[in-house]
């Protein structure tokens, strides 16, 4: 997996040089049992749930090559339409109602009995990196890319749903489904992911 | 309409009403009327409850006005008549002894910061300043690091002149024309300047500006004692 690298036109030796030796940084550090790994979040992506890009920020230079905006547009329409593929391939057995009518309320059964509904791509890794995704319940989806190493995402990405339950849901001024620009929601997420970064 | 009618509305005393306003009521009666006025426990709110229903007054607020001037007035209008209203709640449940209302400017605006606050947001305000201009003795400034009603809002950069604790300011502006001292109340963000401005970004200036009188009145009682 590497289409960040199919992005980059020209050759920018700096960054290639770079993963490798974190990745052999990290490896060491775990063989030799230390408790310290290599932890760093390299930035968020938010989606809408229409597969619109609402959200992006890098929080570690160097980390990942640079793409432009309109191919983070990309990544994220893509990205939308993947997960919404993975999540009708369901293993037959665990679903007895055909996956697609689990989203209609009303269907005789009842609530207790509907199985959990179908998640989708979740984690995508490649050598250099590891996307992960958070789809909440309204369908808006955090995409995190970590380390490889990174370890306690689940927890990471769900303080940053909760942050943006508290500084975007509820502003004001912030329109639904529309581009986030929050200074509150910046300040606190850089303080949240600044602090994951150095621990 | 038919359908929010609660189930039980018949059999209850308040039924009939409930189906007349609109309005439910509880079933074993008790409104909150009922309760005792001077409880003195700390009764504590969902902040997040506050926060959307504050988002709901300030879209609410923006929806028919022409400019940011005119937003704060709404938001200063929807808070007068809680600061009216709170001034007598709050002086009926001090001890008896000490249920006097602030007779001067100073004893007024401490009882703002104490008081006020204490019930509002849980704590007192930051700091409690008089204009160092000459030219503005009328002039006092209430400061709150960090507004509680402000605590979610992020204003976009093209209102950068709007600050939604014009609410807060509503309700001081509500507690001073009920004690008798009339005063224009206004918030302004100051978190970009000053000391601190990095580690307070959201901090706010209640101006509290009294009518010429009230400070015509304040000389004569000096004047006299």
């Amino acid at each position: 997996m590497s289409f960040h690298f199919a992005h980059s036109s020209k050759p920018w030796p700096l960054p290639s040089r770079i993963p490798p030796r974190r990745q052999r940084h990290g490896n060491l550090l775990k063989k030799k049992g230390s408790l310290i790994a290599s932890l760093t979040v390299f930035s968020l992506v938010i989606i809408n749930k229409a597969g619109g890009l609402i959200y992006n920020r890098t929080f570690h230079e160097g980390g990942l090559n640079k793409i432009s905006t309109n191919d983070y547009l990309v990544l994220a329409g893509t990205f939308h339409g993947v997960h919404a593929i993975t999540a009708r391939l369901n293993p037959v057995k665990s679903a007895p109602e055909r996956p697609l009518s689990n989203s209609i309320p009303g269907v005789p059964g009842g609530i207790l009995t509907r199985p959990e509904p179908p998640s989708g791509l979740e984690v995508l890794e490649s050598e250099n990196f590891r996307l992960q995704c958070f789809n909440t319940l309204t369908g808006v989806k955090f995409l995190l890319f970590t380390d490889t190493t990174q370890t306690n995402v689940d927890v990471i990405i769900r303080r940053i749903y909760d942050l943006y339950s508290d500084y975007v849901m509820k502003n004001p001024f912030y329109q639904l489904e529309m581009p986030i620009r929050c200074d509150m929601f910046d300040r606190k997420l850089l303080s949240y992911i600044r602090e994951v970064n150095n621990r | 309409m038919s359908n929010h009618l609660p189930a039980g509305a018949g059999s209850g005393g308040g039924g009939g009403r409930a189906g007349d306003s609109g309005l439910r009521y509880p079933s074993n009666g008790k409104t909150i009327y009922h309760r005792p006025l001077n409880r003195t426990k700390t009764a504590e709110l969902s902040k997040a409850a506050f926060a959307y229903l504050f988002a709901e007054m300030v879209s609410y607020a923006q929806r028919r006005v022409t400019g940011i001037q005119e937003l704060e007035k709404r938001l200063n209008l929807q808070g007068h008549p809680i600061g009216l209203k709170l001034l007598d709640l709050l002086l009926f449940r001090e001890p008896p002894r000490t249920q006097l209302r602030p007779l001067n400017i100073i004893a007024l605006l401490h009882f703002i910061k104490i008081n006020v606050w204490t019930h509002l947001f849980g704590r007192q305000a930051d700091r409690l300043e008089k204009s160092s201009n000459p030219d503005t003795p009328d002039e006092f400034m209430i400061i709150d690091n960090e507004p509680l009603v402000n605590a979610y809002i992020s204003v976009p950069k093209e209102m950068s002149q709007l600050n939604c604790a014009a609410f807060a300011a509503g309700i001081i502006e509500g507690v001073c024309d009920g004690a008798g001292f009339p005063a224009r109340v206004t918030a302004h963000t100051v978190g970009d300047t000053g000391e601190g401005g990095e580690m307070w970004p959201g901090r706010t200036v209640f101006l509290v500006k009294f009518q010429p009188e009230v400070l015509e009145r304040e000389a004569l009682i000096g004047a006299k004692s």
